[in-house]
């Protein structure tokens, strides 16, 4: 399905991907495509690694993304970034914060976190954006804010307007937060050159 | 209206669409959101039930009275409301009745991988399977057309995949439908030989009769596409088929998947030189075309084992590997722990100390049996860590006794643990059963249970005394401790071992994650004071790490339940202003 655009979510259990999902997904439909959005729960949520894929088109039958298949991998953590690689397609583009949360294995001393894996996964010829999202969000008033800013980052590598988003984020978030999350997308949004 | 629901909402929607008024679930990934979003329509009496056999027998009874009634659950829960389900085939219903199984092809959150369509044979009921949201609305409301057009129960089958997924649904009104009258008739609702004889026949012929609807019915359709290949489907393996396939192939797209449509399949195969089913987990189309004599491909290319894609299709039919990147580097795994602050964290720590048996049982617990608590011997199916604890017992003899336990949640234990405990007082042994009673049922998303005093809706009710009712069935005795307290948890476990006679020790303190849990300041470590030696990862804490040789806690995820506090030999741990 050549027409169908797949962006693939993934990060730490907790983070806050299922909103960005769900907020690319509602933003997708009110543009007028076909949209799959597929989802992780249960054992998964908790603290592991999770992944949640989002599929847009004019007609989109599988909801999920295999690898070698997604256009977009937007990482809320390095390390997933790096895990979930084999999914990008080539040429893709991955868009991924630059905060490292340790795994339980690099916590336990049984593993190390590796070293210099955007330099790596720009050399396996992906295009990268990486972004500090821990101090944007921060600069936006919040760091609940980053995955926030993260979905500002990918709007505008997905080529979409800011309006629409900023329209979503009115009607999702709870009024007294509206304006900081404005802020934190437009971050994210100017982020991305 | 257009929204994106999941799998689980889109039934949800199809049940307030259908006039449904009663719905009794037990929460099970992934089928806990359809009676979660059923409940927020004040027109649907919900509930969760104590356990899925319960949760059918409800079902049952508003069927009989009059309402029509559904009942949700995931696969293994089915197993448990077995008995139930392959009597009502022989009663039938009043008004409609349905019964949602969700799958785990992959196990994402389950312990095995069965296939709920042998259900669906062996208790011969009419099962549908819808592949998207907006089919899950519609093969809903269905359901309930089949259910009272043919007296019956009616099985609809989600995946994983289906239930998890967010597809576009046009929303459409409430129909609204008065209680039909009850009218007694026990040659129909008291299944005793002489009536039951008579109501298999029934049964038989109500197989025959769905089978000849399935020839004809639009959710069994053709897509001829001109092909001389091929493909029979159902639910999310069409949309991988699909994808992975186009306009190449022609599909019979199934959406009763049991009874099957003999003629609709045998036509289908005579347009196609090669004919594929593909269906995860059993052969259970594949065997119905071998045995009409149709030849198809089908085991023989695709698993039998885990959750398809489009890639497991381009790989069986076209021979294709997709073209991937990856980094060099080892990437350490991320495996799912218990939180930061979870109760159940000291309770595993304890039991490796002393070095027990561990019977498990099912729930954000059984990470207990993960490093570096690996504290878990045995985890079987919801209940079982006291039954079969039991069992352990009676195998080996006092022996055990002294050095075995058995750990369920609070949830579990109402759910089907009580039973065991029972036959542990009445058939006497000795045997010690921790209950962890973290006021929730944790696993699936926090949902209510009998022992929180809540409803579904958030409704104040009676709570389970749980001490009372541990005595109430002959346990002597019953304590209770705080597992933030590893020496008091410590304690009771050793104690209660070495005394004579059963015991249940409940280990009683709320989910860190409950919106009321107050969390205390995240604690720090004397760097000074701190000599490496990394006693404290021994609970698994996910906030604690070793950095530069010296223990680190992150502030930003540890919630100060102290239990780490007690295993610095340096008391190089404490709340901030002990640290300065």
């Amino acid at each position: 399905m050549s027409n169908v655009t797949s962006v693939l979510i993934v990060g730490v259990g907790g983070q806050g991907t299922l909103l960005a999902s769900r907020l690319l997904g509602k933003t997708m439909m009110d543009l007028g495509y076909d949209v799959k959005v597929s989802e992780v729960h249960g054992m998964s949520q908790r603290g592991g690694s999770v992944e949640t894929y989002v599929r847009y088109g004019d007609r989109v039958y599988s909801p999920v993304i295999d690898p070698g298949e997604a256009d977009v991998v937007l990482a809320f953590e390095q390390l997933e970034a790096a895990r979930f690689l084999p999914f990008l397609k080539k040429g893709g583009t991955v868009i991924t914060n630059t905060q490292k949360i340790d795994p339980m294995p690099v916590v336990a001393g049984s593993a190390q976190y590796p070293e210099g894996l955007l330099e790596e996964i720009k050399a396996q010829g992906a295009r990268v954006l990486a972004v500090d999202a821990l101090s944007l969000a921060e600069q936006a008033g919040s760091v609940k804010a980053v995955n926030v800013v993260l979905i500002g980052a990918m709007a505008k590598t997905l080529g979409t307007e800011p309006d629409i988003w900023l329209k979503s984020i009115e009607a999702t978030v709870p009024p007294k937060f509206v304006e900081m999350n404005k802020r934190a997308f437009e971050l994210g949004y100017a982020a991305e050159s | 209206m257009k929204e994106l629901l999941l799998g689980n909402e889109a039934v949800a929607r199809g049940l307030y669409e259908a006039g449904v008024r009663v719905v009794s679930s037990y929460p099970g990934t992934p089928s806990t959101e359809i009676t979660e979003a059923a409940a927020t329509h004040d027109e649907i009496f919900c509930e969760w039930a104590p356990n899925e056999k319960v949760a059918m027998e409800v079902a049952s009874g508003a069927s009989f009275g009059g309402a029509r009634s559904f009942c949700g659950m995931k696969h293994v829960g089915l197993n448990v409301a077995a008995d139930p389900l392959f009597t009502m085939s022989y009663i039938g219903v009043n008004a409609g009745m349905v019964i949602g199984v969700a799958d785990d092809p992959g196990m994402h959150s389950s312990q095995n991988e069965q296939d709920s369509r042998n259900y669906a044979i062996a208790a011969k009921l009419p099962m549908l399977e819808p592949s998207d949201s907006s089919e899950c609305r519609d093969f809903t409301k269905l359901a309930y057309r089949l259910s009272e057009q043919f007296d019956t129960p009616v099985l609809l089958r989600l995946s994983t995949r289906v239930s998890h997924s967010r597809s576009i649904v046009e929303l459409e009104d409430r129909e609204e439908r008065p209680l039909l009258p009850y009218h007694k008739d026990p040659s129909k609702n008291v299944m005793l030989p002489v009536f039951a004889t008579k109501k298999h026949a029934v049964v038989e012929k109500r197989t025959v009769a769905l089978a000849e609807w399935a020839e004809t019915a639009e959710i069994n359709r053709v897509e001829d596409n001109g092909s001389d290949v091929g493909v029979i489907a159902a639910g999310s393996v069409y949309t991988y088929a699909r994808e992975a396939l186009g306009d190449t192939v022609s599909y019979l797209k199934l959406g009763m998947v049991n009874p099957l449509p003999e003629r609709l399949i045998r036509d289908f195969a005579s347009r196609v030189k090669k004919l594929y089913v593909i269906e995860e987990l059993d052969d259970v189309l594949e065997t119905f075309c071998r045995k009409i004599g149709v030849p198809v491909i089908g085991k023989d290319v695709f698993p039998r084992c885990g959750e398809f894609s489009q890639s497991v299709i381009r790989r069986c039919v076209l021979g294709e590997e997709p073209e991937t990147m990856q980094v060099q580097q080892p990437i350490p795994g991320r495996p799912p722990v218990m939180c930061c602050g979870c109760p159940h964290r000291g309770v595993f720590y304890t039991l490796k100390k002393l070095g027990v048996y561990v019977s498990g049982d099912i729930g954000c617990y059984t990470l207990g049996a993960t490093a570096p608590l690996s504290a878990m011997d045995a985890s079987i199916c919801m209940g079982a860590s006291v039954s079969s604890l039991h069992g352990f017992n009676k195998a080996i003899g006092a022996e055990a006794e002294k050095k075995s336990v058995a750990v369920i949640g609070d949830s579990t234990f109402i759910h089907s643990g009580i039973t065991g405990l029972i036959d542990i007082a009445y058939n006497k042994s000795n045997s010690v059963v921790m209950v962890l009673d973290n006021s929730i049922t944790g696993m699936t998303g926090h949902q209510q249970n009998p022992t929180t005093g809540y409803t579904i809706k958030g409704d104040p009710t009676s709570a389970v005394n749980l001490e009372a009712l541990c005595h109430a069935v002959g346990i002597a005795r019953v304590r209770v401790v705080d597992p933030y307290n590893l020496k008091e948890t410590e304690q009771a476990v050793r104690e209660e071992l070495e005394a004579d006679g059963p015991s249940v020790i409940i280990c009683r303190r709320p989910c860190a994650l409950l919106k009321y849990v107050k969390h205390n300041p995240p604690l720090t470590i004397d760097r000074d004071r701190c000599i490496g030696c990394k006693r404290c990862l021994g609970i698994g804490c996910p906030a604690i790490s070793i950095h530069g040789n010296k223990a680190e806690i992150d502030a930003t995820q540890c919630v100060g339940c102290g239990v780490c506090e007690g295993l610095c030999p340096k008391q190089a741990i404490g709340a901030k202003e002990a640290a300065k």
